[in-house]
This record gives structure tokens, C-alpha cells and sequence, in this order.
């Protein structure tokens, strides 16, 4: 690293999470916010919110007995309603034993592999999102509740760093886009302020449920990066950060997105 | 997995206009797509979905490719008595996915 990079690599540390380009608590908005009445009336509607099906394929999956132990979701955590409520809304959490953040999805399959001895789901496969889709609804309409204390501050940082620091072929950073350019137009899509207040979500255009993972490696092949894989800790980081920055906004699970 | 949600009022006055809400878990492959090596992926869609009132058809819809996946299905319909509304999605690959719904009428 040269003198100058380094002396770069410092300026952008000193701004990450309090720097000018940030966006005031008063003027934080969902991407519920910056989308059309139509698309709105349908995540306001269980009826019509798609995401729905896989909240209720969810549902099953939780009471449903798996793996070498014979065991369902439910035997250890019970009703999910009363269990997870506001769990999704404190994660990723930090993991004492994997001593690193892990996200809701990571969570899932640490339970499936030490206590249910199954197998671990694979990344946006349809279990995998169906069981985080039923997860985090629990947490529906509750704020976001990030705790960073000692441990987790590095990754905090980590993620910081990630989203402030320009990257791929186009050069730019998360920030330029989510905090100095807000509510403008890519193209025609409205540009929001990328906080995840809603994942799993059903994005129209994808017809169906994604990951925040998933919505990272769009937006990375988007500004010519190399995307990382799910689940690595760079994306982990970076999750940390936007759920820390978007603390105290209400959880939307399952939202709808344009 | 193939689930369908069906929203029903449960009680409505004789005579009422009621709305139906229907949504279908369906990937609803056009046809037209092709894979990353050039294969075409055939089309599995829905074709057919039907409302039957207390066996009356009160609704019927004709899908084609092009439709969105998970199709939600809106409808109103009059509500004449007591008894169950009848949902029926019939489509490629031998799908088929019933649902009923009661309403009771004052």
C-alpha cells in the first residue's frame, strides 16, 4: 500500500459511521417509502403479499421432524410467534464459538447441523429462505435492534470500511449510490437508502423470495465487482453495518419490492 | 411444493359484493427462456383456474406464458348463500391444486 492509498484507506476509517455523506436519523427512509401505491398495497396485504407462501412453507418446515436427531424446529423453540419475535431484528449477532457475526441464515443452519445433526441448507435454496422468511416475520413492525459491543466492533468497522470504499470496474462505493445520491434515478429505478428492513424479500423483478446475500451480489456485479459468495464474511460484515445503520426502523418481513 | 392462499370474507349480507383473493405458488415458466448453454426451458405454467360456488362456476380464468410467477387472482362475486366457494388451478406438468372456502350469509 503506498503512502498516499494508505493515507486514503485512513480518511475513509475516520468518516465510516459518523462521515458528512451520512444520512441524518430524520430523514432515514424504508425502500417501502420510495415505491408506487400498487406495489405497496400488495406487501400491505397478507392476501397479497407473495411472500406469504414461503412464510407458510416456512411455517411447516419449522414443525416438521429432520435430520440424524429426529427433531423439529419446534421441539427446542416451540411457537416461533412467542420464540422469534424480534430475533431477526438483533442479527447478525455475534456467534461466542465461531467468535465472528453470523446472519439469521448462517444461524439456521448452525441449529440444523449441532442440534438437529442434518445436513445445512444450501444458500437461497427455497427451504433455507422459507424457514428465514418465517423467522423473521415473527419480528414484523419491530425496530431493528443491533448491539455492538467490543467484540462485534471490528466487523462493525469491517462492514463500515466495505460499504465507504469504492470498488470494481466502475469505481464506486455503496455510499455514493445509498448515502449522497438517495431517492435520484439509476436508469428508472428510484435508488433507496439500502436499508434491509425487509429481508427475505419478494422482489417483482426476480418473481420470487431472495436474500439480502442475493441483493449484495446484484449490486456488486451492478458496479462491475466481483461478487462474494454467500455467506462470506465480507457480506456478514456488511449486513452488520446495514442493519446497525438502519437500527430502530421497523422490521417488514416478508417486504415487496419493485 | 405447491400451495395456494384463498381470502374469503366469512360472513357477508345477502345480495353483498364480495371480494376473492387468490394466490398460487407457481414459477410459471414461459417457454421461452433459454439456459446459460442455449437449451430452451419448457414452459410450465398454469392454464386453467376455476371458482365454483356451492357448485355453480362463478369464475374462470385462461392463463398464458407471460403471466407472473405466484399469479395473484382478484375477483368479486355476489354473495347469494350460505355454503363453499370451490378453487380449482389446473396447468403443465400435471398441476393441480384445490382450495375451498366457506362463507355464511345473513
Amino acid at each position: 500500500m503506498s503512502p498516499r492509498t494508505a493515507l486514503l484507506f485512513a480518511a475513509s476509517l475516520t468518516c465510516a459511521g459518523a462521515g458528512a455523506g451520512d444520512i441524518p436519523r430524520a430523514e432515514r427512509r424504508s425502500g417501502y417509502d420510495l415505491m408506487s401505491r400498487e406495489t405497496r398495497a400488495i406487501q400491505d396485504d397478507d392476501a397479497t403479499n407473495p411472500g406469504m407462501l414461503w412464510v407458510l412453507d416456512g411455517e411447516a418446515l419449522w414443525n416438521r421432524k429432520s435430520g440424524a436427531a429426529d427433531r423439529a424446529c419446534a421441539a427446542c423453540h416451540g411457537d416461533a410467534r412467542t420464540s422469534m419475535k424480534g430475533v431477526a431484528a438483533r442479527y447478525p449477532a455475534f456467534d461466542a464459538a465461531l467468535g465472528r457475526p453470523v446472519n439469521l441464515e448462517q444461524r439456521i443452519n448452525v441449529c440444523r447441523t449441532e442440534r438437529q445433526k442434518a445436513p445445512p441448507l444450501a444458500f437461497e435454496s427455497r427451504e433455507l429462505l422459507a424457514l428465514t422468511a418465517y423467522v423473521a416475520r415473527q419480528s414484523r413492525g419491530l425496530p431493528i435492534d443491533i448491539a455492538i459491543d467490543a467484540r462485534s466492533k471490528p466487523f462493525l468497522d469491517a462492514g463500515s470500511e466495505a460499504f465507504h470504499h469504492r470498488q470494481g470496474q466502475l469505481n464506486l462505493a455503496c455510499s455514493q449510490c445509498h448515502d449522497d445520491n438517495w431517492g435520484k434515478r439509476l436508469a428508472g429505478s428510484v435508488i433507496p437508502q439500502a436499508h434491509p428492513t425487509g429481508y427475505p424479500l419478494y422482489r417483482l423483478e426476480w418473481q420470487e423470495l431472495g436474500s439480502l446475500g442475493r441483493r449484495m451480489r446484484n449490486c456488486l456485479i451492478g458496479i462491475r465487482a466481483e461478487p462474494y459468495a454467500y455467506g462470506a464474511p465480507e457480506f456478514v460484515d456488511l449486513e452488520l453495518y446495514l442493519m446497525w445503520r438502519a437500527n430502530g426502523m421497523k422490521m417488514e418481513t416478508p417486504a415487496v419490492r419493485p | 411444493m405447491a400451495r395456494a392462499v384463498v381470502t374469503v370474507p366469512a360472513r357477508a349480507k345477502r345480495g353483498e359484493i364480495v371480494e376473492v383473493k387468490t394466490l398460487a405458488q407457481h414459477p410459471m415458466e414461459t417457454g421461452f427462456r433459454r439456459t446459460q448453454t442455449g437449451e430452451l426451458i419448457p414452459r410450465d405454467i398454469i392454464r386453467r383456474f376455476t371458482c365454483t360456488y356451492n357448485g355453480t362456476e362463478v369464475y374462470r380464468v385462461e392463463l398464458h406464458p407471460a403471466m407472473s410467477a405466484n399469479p395473484l387472482i382478484a375477483f368479486s362475486t355476489i354473495a347469494t348463500e350460505t355454503g363453499t366457494l370451490a378453487f380449482q388451478w389446473a396447468g403443465d406438468n400435471g398441476y393441480s391444486v384445490t382450495e375451498t372456502a366457506s362463507i355464511s350469509v345473513e
